[in-house]
């Protein structure tokens, strides 16, 4: 299974490529949008922060070609946030593939920013994103800007407040916690992506 | 809910995973990714891997055991050693790392933190620190802890590192205190509660731990994030599944 891995600059993708290999696909790194021509289906990792993220998708094509392609695209970690209208990280707008604003995770008595570590999902819809995945799996989230929960969320996660973890709508896809390094939950929605069929 | 985590720490010396007591006296443990596995299929939630000769030698990790691990591993690991600039960091989190850790080279110039974070984000970011108390009953930093010959006293206070750290980018602290380690008496809950309450991004308890109750202190007692440890896992002495059902016993949330 051929599956193209954007290159935003973030670092994990290579953490990405070596899970996808393990599932027997075959991830082909891509820096510019003209590399995504013939991909069956896409993935748009992210570490690091949404403005240098969103300058770079813009800079190689990346920004033009997201919003009309016709296959599915799953974004993870920031990639999932820049799925989004905008956010509030360094106030930048993004792809607007999803409606709703990234926001800075509020911290407080016991709750530390960034959050850190493996947290439980909450299935919010059905999707065949989310089969084999056990109701309060725990998946391996850190982030300290998140996703709010709209009607393309199909699990939520709570630290102090709610927040999407995993989204979907049409061919978009997307994943707030790491599956490269989610253990078996992580695994399986990656295996779940690479066989998804969105209408 | 979020879990408290079980880190335990590999300190990785020409390739191989060693443990010393009191920094001292390495043994040799075993192969790096051997280990690793072995702990993935035990339930550890993270791991670390401390390249404990690359600062003390001014060199940086070596990338291709770390590529080795990220190949295999499905956890997330943070690896330390010896990263002295956003170059050495990218090439160890290109090769799949998840988190970098810096210690010796944070102190030598704290500017380091801030282009760390404002390259890859505060959440790649682990300042990890080696504290002893001294004669005046101050906690004080210690750099170059890889080995003794090389040891420093740098002389900044603990606690105002965690808070100037924090200001300038870390996204989680490793408290490494080196009165308790290696000697399984226990982690150092008063020092950790005096860091607890000045660190406000996710704290490791590192050094000391001996028995299952120890965890429970810290993540009771101290309120840390994780705990990490050593040869109490490397010798079996505990078990992770274990540990993890014990600490569920005493109410703490745990990922089973």
């Amino acid at each position: 299974m051929d599956i193209a891995v954007i290159d935003a600059g973030g670092a994990n993708f290579g953490s990405v490529c070596y899970a996808l290999e393990r599932l027997g696909a075959s991830p082909r790194i891509v820096r510019d949008a003209d590399g995504l021509a013939g991909a069956p289906r896409v993935l748009l990792p992210g570490v690091g922060a949404a403005g240098p993220a969103m300058a770079l998708l813009r800079e190689r094509g990346f920004a033009e070609v997201l919003p009309a392609l016709p296959v599915p695209l799953l974004g993870i970690c920031l990639g999932m946030q820049l799925l989004f209208e905008s956010s509030e990280e360094g106030g930048v707008d993004c792809l607007g593939l999803l409606s709703g604003r990234v926001r800075k995770l509020v911290g407080g008595p016991g709750l530390r920013v960034p959050h850190m570590g493996w947290n439980t999902l909450e299935q919010v819809a059905a999707s065949p994103l989310l089969d084999g995945i056990d109701s309060k799996a725990r998946a391996y989230f850190v982030h300290g800007y998140a996703a709010p929960v709209t009607g393309d969320c199909i699990a939520a996660c709570r630290h102090g407040e709610r927040f999407a973890a995993v989204v979907a709508r049409g061919r978009v896809a997307g994943a707030q916690f790491h599956p490269e390094r989610s253990s078996a939950t992580g695994a399986r929605l990656l295996a779940n992506f690479l066989q998804w069929n969105p209408t | 809910m979020l879990s408290r985590r079980i880190i335990p720490c590999l300190d990785v010396r020409d390739g191989r995973v060693v443990k010393g007591v009191r920094f001292r006296d390495h043994i040799d443990m075993g192969d790096i990714v051997e280990l690793a596995l072995r702990y993935r299929d035990a339930g550890a939630d993270e791991l670390v891997f401390y390249d404990i000769t690359a600062s003390p030698e001014g060199r940086s990790v070596a990338r291709d055991w770390v590529e080795r691990v990220a190949r295999l591993i499905d956890i997330p690991f943070c690896v330390a050693g010896g990263i002295r600039s956003v170059e050495d960091a990218r090439a160890v989190l290109r090769a799949g790392a998840d988190k970098i850790s810096v210690n010796t080279p944070a102190l030598e110039r704290p500017a380091l933190i801030a282009e760390l974070a404002d390259a890859f984000g505060v959440q790649c970011v682990v300042v990890g620190i080696d504290s002893v108390r001294e004669d005046d009953g101050q906690w004080r930093v210690r750099s170059h802890t890889g080995s003794p010959d090389a040891m420093r006293a740098p002389g900044r206070l603990t606690l105002d590192w965690i808070v100037e750290a924090q200001k300038i980018g870390a996204g989680e602290i490793v408290l490494n205190c080196m009165g308790s380690d290696g000697v399984r008496a226990g982690y150092d809950i008063e020092q950790l509660r005096a860091a607890r309450a000045v660190c406000h991004v996710p704290l490791v308890a590192s050094g000391g731990a001996g028995a299952m109750p120890h965890f429970a202190a810290a993540f009771i007692e101290a309120d840390v994030d994780a705990a990490l440890a050593a040869s109490v896992f490397h010798s079996g002495a505990i078990a992770i599944p274990e540990l993890k059902q014990f600490l569920r016993g005493q109410g703490i949330e745990v990922r089973l």
